[in-house]
């Protein structure tokens, strides 16, 4: 059974949903608090979103300073899965956990519904349930979504085959502006994903939506550090 | 010694600032003159204590690289003001 760390920084608020999710696909999952240095032999870790620290300064500056940050570092250095989901992408940007930042939305509005995304890489620890290529419709709920990363970072993300998550390009589905219509990546280990979208919020069938459960199923069916996929999945 | 220092954050030239962007469609819908370019930053004022002008400048750098300004999407400017 999987030990899933679900972080809660000040202003967290779907740590909830998150842990639901993880649980409902028999994760042993637990909370721990930002303060908290231990994260109790986590095999995954997932950082909800929400507004850690009241976004002050920039979404994910102050959080990225919390005790937990250094031990979520540590776990992700030796191959440890990590979800960042929403804050929780914008908290692992500013740790430089991922590369590039998320920035205030083109259109200045805060976004809050469903959009379409496609799967762009299966093979990370949260996307391994997904056919390559699948559209998903998922949440998203972001006021800073935009990523940006200098044209390097861009076309690293794209030669390694590091985006997880694409807005579909046939509905203008891209809700932000985010540079190549990114609304996911991976780190180069292949371990440590960030996502703007909820899937937390489509994982069941009372949410009338489970297009994103295969995160937490693919989770559960992480066998950890050793089968990581470090190669991009190039397939068709 | 005590030192004032204000710390200037803008996003860096060439990323697009929505904010920028819809101040200067205000500024032109009250009747300034087009063509007017408006980008938005973030004033930080800090007080703090150091031996020297110097030191001052290179604690405040430190404190831009590591918090105050976003490497990848923002550049910074620094005034030290000896109190």
């Amino acid at each position: 059974m999987q030990r899933v760390a679900v972080v809660r920084f000040p202003g967290s608020n779907c740590d909830e949903d998150t842990l639901r999710a993880a649980a409902r696909v028999g994760a042993d999952a637990y909370y721990v608090w930002h303060r908290d240095a231990d994260l109790r032999g986590a095999d995954v870790v997932l950082i909800p979103g929400g507004f850690s620290y009241g976004d002050y300064l920039r979404s994910g500056a102050i959080a990225r300073f919390s005790p937990v940050m250094n031990a979520v570092r540590e776990h992700a250095e030796q191959g440890g899965a990590v979800l960042g989901i929403c804050n929780g992408f914008q908290i692992l940007c500013e740790a430089h956990l991922l590369p590039g930042a998320l920035l205030r939305n083109a259109r200045l509005t805060f976004v809050s519904k469903p959009v379409l995304v496609s799967v762009e890489r299966t093979g990370t620890p949260f996307t391994s349930a997904y056919q390559r290529g699948a559209l998903l419709r998922l949440p998203v709920a972001h006021g800073d979504g935009r990523y940006v990363a200098d044209p390097e970072t861009l076309a690293e993300l794209e030669a390694e085959g590091r985006v997880v998550l694409r807005y579909a390009r046939d509905e203008d589905a891209n809700p932000n502006g985010s540079m190549h219509d990114i609304a996911g990546i991976v780190n180069a280990a292949g371990n440590v994903v960030g996502i703007m979208p909820h899937p937390e919020r489509a994982a069941e069938p009372l949410l009338g939506n489970e297009d994103g459960a295969g995160f937490f199923t693919s989770m559960a069916a992480w066998a950890g550090p050793a089968a990581a996929t470090h190669s991009p999945d190039t397939g068709p | 010694m005590s030192y004032r220092v204000h710390v200037r954050v803008m996003p860096r030239s060439g990323l697009l600032d929505p904010q920028g962007q819809a101040v200067e469609h205000a500024l032109t819908s009250l009747g300034f003159t087009e063509g007017t370019q408006v980008r938005i930053g973030r004033a930080i004022e800090l007080e703090l204590q150091a031996p020297t002008a110097e030191a001052a400048t290179a604690q405040a750098r430190d404190m831009c690289e590591r918090l105050l300004a976003n490497p990848v999407t923002e550049d910074y400017v620094l005034e030290v003001e000896g109190r």
